[in-house]
């Protein structure tokens, strides 16, 4: 925690921006967009996290290190949604091999 | 004094990258379970009211700028401001699960909690089954009341917190334990403006 005091004024900045944005997720929600109506309430939903981060928890005038180990946090997460989905978004790209039926067996055991 | 004031900041934001790995892998598990059963998730994200959602997220953002004041009144040494604020920020958390608790309630009287009172008195579209809707309402409780969860427990450090500075605990120069409750408040905070559009908007309203 530096000791830097942010303005009672650009925390009702961001307060207002944040009621805004709420405003602007809600009404985007009514209109048909197809596969971007989920891209653009993420989309909103993250600058909202920017803007708490950044301004309220004060992450705009942290450490280094803090700032460090928040992008870590990050880099993680978007590890595990990133393989997890890599898996189970992929698996109907190859047949099952249940077709093949009982006639192939186990592969004989090498010989040595 | 500058030290320990970063490394309490810095304990505090190991914590919270231990819970953003814990509601990361919840979100993950809800992502999976959506693309499976797309039809059902965006009906039961339908069933939810969404004028209560947005009025809570609107109420949780208030209660985030009520936390950064009190923070701003410990920085510059106010006291009975500093109260009030942490007052008001409670206020706004207790309102915030008022509204939830009735929409609990709302869903209780719909028949729409898995497990013990499940049998949905609409008529399901094509593609969705009473199971797969129930596994949307599993989701939707389960992610609601572990957040609901934080907010209760935020409630109770707020509490301790009250009552230190009504006795004049915290001064301009140390004023630790608010600055990182006040992340932790902001934290749960920022799990509410992902769930409420996860849960309530993407689910085809037009």
């Amino acid at each position: 925690m530096s000791q830097h005091i942010v303005s009672v004024r650009s925390y009702v900045i961001v307060f207002l921006a944040l009621l805004g944005l709420t405003a602007l997720t809600v009404g985007v929600a009514f209109v048909d967009l197809g596969q971007l109506n989920t891209v653009i309430a993420l989309a909103i939903a993250t600058v909202k996290m920017l803007l708490v981060m950044l301004i309220f928890m004060h992450v705009k005038y942290s450490s280094r290190l803090t700032k460090l180990s928040i992008l870590a946090a990050f880099f993680w997460l978007a590890l595990l949604l990133t393989f997890t989905m890599s898996d189970y978004f992929t698996r109907h790209w190859t047949p099952s091999p249940s077709d093949w039926g009982p006639s192939i067996s186990q592969p004989a055991p090498r010989e040595k | 004094m500058e030290q320990q004031n970063e490394s309490g900041t810095f304990g505090m934001w190991v914590f919270l990258v231990t819970e953003i790995m814990f509601f990361g892998a919840i979100f993950a598990a809800y992502a999976i379970y959506r693309s499976m059963y797309l039809p059902a998730f965006e009906f039961g994200s339908r069933l939810l009211d969404i004028k209560l959602g947005a009025t809570n997220t609107a109420v949780l953002i208030g209660s985030s700028l009520t936390m950064v004041l009190a923070v701003h009144a410990a920085q510059t040494g106010k006291r009975k401001a500093l109260v009030f604020y942490l007052l008001l920020t409670m206020l706004l958390g207790a309102a915030f699960l008022g509204i939830k608790s009735y929409e609990y309630f709302h869903k209780w009287e719909h028949f729409l909690v898995p497990g013990l009172r499940f049998a949905p008195a609409e008529v399901l579209p094509a593609g969705v089954t009473v199971q797969n809707l129930q596994l949307f309402f599993c989701f939707y409780f389960f992610m609601t009341a572990l957040h609901a969860l934080h907010m209760i427990i935020g409630f109770g450090i707020m509490t301790v917190l009250v009552v230190m500075s009504w006795r004049g605990r915290f001064s301009p120069e140390y004023y630790a334990p608010i600055e990182v409750s006040g992340l932790y408040w902001h934290f749960v905070d920022i799990v509410w403006i992902f769930l409420f559009p996860l849960l309530y908007l993407i689910g085809g309203r037009y």
